[in-house]
């Protein structure tokens, strides 16, 4: 019953049965007109043939008065398949005719009457008749009609055959609603038990394809699809905290080793002094990971969208790299900034900050020039490659800031890993650093709807952070083809400007 | 001055108490948002620490409602909830400074003193002229001289200055440079700010018998007028 009661509670049962009975009520309706529409033309017909013998028996009567009447009458009911005749006197007493039995009172119903009636060879009144009554002068009255047996025979024969298809209907209707709902029971029956497996802890279950190509296959296409993407990103899931154990780890053993070594061998308050600071120190380092995890979480899960105003980019480049402009000096480079132009975005200043900052961090750490071996112009040579650029500029949609080094750059098949949270690539890991800036900086650009991608600056790395950039405006143009801005009624650049002058104050 | 520190935390707010004695500070705590309410309508104190979270009234509500009643003390929020949004939550509800936990203990000490001495001299922020022993900073010629001697800066190093020399004799740490000089609060990973410094510092130091630009160890830096 429970399997029953699951096929008539599926859809394809219920619209089986909201078909059956739409369907089921427009054929009877059909039927029912078409019945009705015989119906009145056959009466139309025995209409007009009454009416028309009326008019001939009247015109009798007015010849040959009542006796000649009575002999026409008597004459066409001797031929077969005549109509009903009925002529009575002024007592309402039947002289000629071949109708007996009338209903009471039936001869002094006027117009078209449908009445029943009893054959001479008849002994129950038995038959139904349509008739019209005809006064003549005299008191007499003449009644014609015509029996309309026939009639009532097709009315029963078609409401039978009305009955008989519907019933057929209904019956096939719901057998086929039950096949077709069983079908899709019990692919979707399939469906769910391999859902319910997976749901169990089998990730790497996948839900019955038929090949059929129709929309469930589709369906479970697609629900496939979404498993593999769920399994890779649970994959990413471990790999991330597997990292981040191993990250965090390390230093907190340190962290630990340290406290414990000071508690075990130091002999003076100065030796507990320093490894206080030092314990202090390696919390900081934690601490620095933690955050920049939780901003890789926060840019990732898109819930600092609500911080998103519109600002210069160049602006950002150009303070970055002020900010940094002293560091990269003191690691033995030369910062040059080229974001003269306005770049409008829509984004959240302090998250695009940050990546800008771990970028040109990053190209000041990594992106000293490998020594130059030996030729005549060495010097110069290296001198040109001793620089980190900082550029913004606009490319199609897209709002592009540069950091560009002329260090060893990235070999191509670790591009892609370097993003990745915790990466950080040999020769690195001997210096200070977490290995999230660049996750970050992909993170943050994600989350903007734009990209970081690493290309080969020939020598060295250039780093590409894109983003979607806000439409230009016509004073905007007009600053980056050195004409200066009319001060017309455009009212954009006024943000650019007032960004602008706090980044000069 | 006198603090009162807001914090639910008994440990917290005991390690915090003992720093700013030892401070020479006077330091109570509140360990609710309701009798932090009541404490600070009538302690007359010069700044309050307040905790986010706190049993019975919230900082941030307590903060609103202590404003509502035309309290001006100045306030510094201290929050697990670090991030850019959270600060800004903060400081729109009437706080004055956020500071994330976990904290540097300097951090906190050189923020609360910028924030105390700011309130009870207000108007030095807005002086046209400011003096710090031999060095004078012209505001509105932009001019920096020392013992009448015109040093010239860049924009960038005379925001530094500007900013030390509001809080001459205080100590300013490295994120309160960044936020107040360049405006920004992200982590910059290495110490450029330090490399900001020591090139104020040979502009406005080097030449000079004694220097005016100090580091102060595990905290920040300061300026003073050494001679004193």
């Amino acid at each position: 019953m429970t399997a029953l009661g699951k096929l008539f509670r599926t859809t394809v049962f219920k619209l089986s049965i909201i078909y059956l009975l739409v369907f089921a009520i427009s054929s009877g309706l059909v039927m029912g007109w078409m019945a009705w529409s015989i119906r009145r033309l056959i009466d139309e017909q025995i209409t007009a043939a009454i009416d028309a013998e009326i008019k001939g028996l009247a015109e009798q009567y007015a010849q040959g008065g009542i006796r000649r009447l009575v002999f026409v009458v008597e004459a066409r009911t001797r031929r077969p398949g005549a109509s009903l005749y009925l002529v009575t006197n002024f007592q309402g007493l039947p002289i000629a005719g071949n109708v007996t039995e009338l209903p009471a009172g039936t001869l002094e119903r006027e117009g078209l009457i449908e009445t029943a009636y009893q054959r001479p060879d008849s002994q129950v009144p038995d038959r139904i008749a349509l008739a019209r009554i005809f006064q003549l002068p005299g008191g007499f009255r003449l009644m014609v009609g015509r029996d309309v047996e026939d009639r009532e025979t097709l009315s029963r024969i078609m409401s039978r055959a009305l009955i008989i298809s519907l019933l057929w209907l209904i019956a096939i209707g719901t057998f086929g609603g039950l096949f077709v709902a069983r079908r899709v029971l019990r692919r979707v029956d399939a469906m769910n038990d391999a859902t319910q497996t997976i749901m169990q802890g089998n990730i790497n279950g996948r839900l019955p394809v038929t090949g059929t190509n129709d929309e469930m296959d589709r369906l479970a296409v697609s629900l496939n699809l979404m498993l593999e993407r769920i399994g890779e990103l649970m994959a990413g899931l471990k790999q991330v905290s597997d990292n981040i154990a191993h990250d965090l780890r390390t230093p907190l053993n340190r962290l630990r080793g340290r406290a414990e070594e000071a508690l075990r061998s130091a002999s003076s308050r100065d030796d507990y002094r320093t490894a206080l600071e030092h314990v202090i120190e390696e919390s900081d380092q934690l601490i620095r990971i933690f955050n920049a995890l939780l901003l890789i979480a926060r840019a990732e899960a898109g819930s600092a969208t609500e911080a998103m105003a519109e600002f210069d980019i160049s602006c950002i480049a150009r303070d970055v790299g002020e900010l940094y402009e002293p560091a990269a000096e003191e690691a033995g480079l030369r910062l040059e900034c080229d974001a003269d132009a306005p770049l409008t975005v829509l984004g959240n200043r302090e998250l695009l900050g940050q990546a800008i900052a771990n970028l040109v961090d990053n190209a000041i750490k990594y992106g000293a020039p490998l020594p130059l071996l030996a030729g005549a112009d060495r010097d110069a040579k290296s001198r040109a490659r001793e620089i980190v650029t900082v550029a913004t500029r606009r490319n199609g949609a897209h709002a592009e800031i540069i950091v560009a080094d002329h260090g060893p750059g990235i070999a191509e098949a670790d591009r892609s890993r370097v993003i990745d949270r915790f990466v950080r690539l040999e020769g690195s890991r001997t210096r200070a650093g977490s290995g999230l800036g660049l996750s970050l900086a992909a993170a943050v650009a994600r989350l903007h709807g734009g990209e970081l991608r690493l290309e080969d600056n020939a020598p060295g790395l250039r780093v590409v952070f894109a983003l979607p950039a806000r439409a230009e405006s016509e004073a905007t143009r007009q600053v980056r083809d050195g004409r200066p801005a009319t001060g017309s009624a455009d009212e954009n650049p006024r943000a650019e400007t007032k960004a602008a002058d706090t980044s000069a104050r | 001055m006198r603090i009162l520190i807001v914090e639910d935390d008994a440990e917290a707010a005991s390690f915090l108490t003992k720093g700013l004695k030892e401070a020479g500070h006077v330091a109570d705590r509140a360990p609710d948002g309701l009798e932090g309410y009541a404490m600070a309508r009538d302690g007359a104190y010069d700044v309050l620490i307040v905790d986010r979270m706190l049993p019975k009234m919230d900082g941030l509500t307590m903060i609103g409602a202590l404003r509502e009643q035309g309290l001006q003390t100045p306030v510094l929020i201290l929050s697990a909830l670090g991030q850019v949004d959270d600060r800004v939550k903060g400081l729109r509800a009437g706080g004055d400074d956020y500071l994330a936990k976990p904290y540097a203990f300097s951090e906190l000490l050189a923020r609360a003193e910028v924030l105390a001495r700011r309130n009870h001299k207000g108007a030095n922020g807005e002086a046209t002229t400011l003096r710090v022993g031999s060095l004078e900073l012209d505001r509105l010629a932009h001019t920096l001289t020392r013992d009448g001697k015109e040093i010239v800066l860049q924009p960038r190093e005379y925001r530094l200055l500007e900013y030390l020399m509001q809080h001459a004799g205080q100590v300013v740490t490295r994120t309160m440079l960044l936020e107040n000089v360049w405006d920004y609060h992200f982590d910059p990973q290495t110490n450029v700010i330090d490399v900001h410094i020591s090139r104020l510092r040979a502009k406005i130091d080097k030449d000079f018998d004694t220097p005016m630009l100090h580091t102060v160890r595990g905290a920040g830096y300061m300026i003073r007028d050494s001679a004193r």
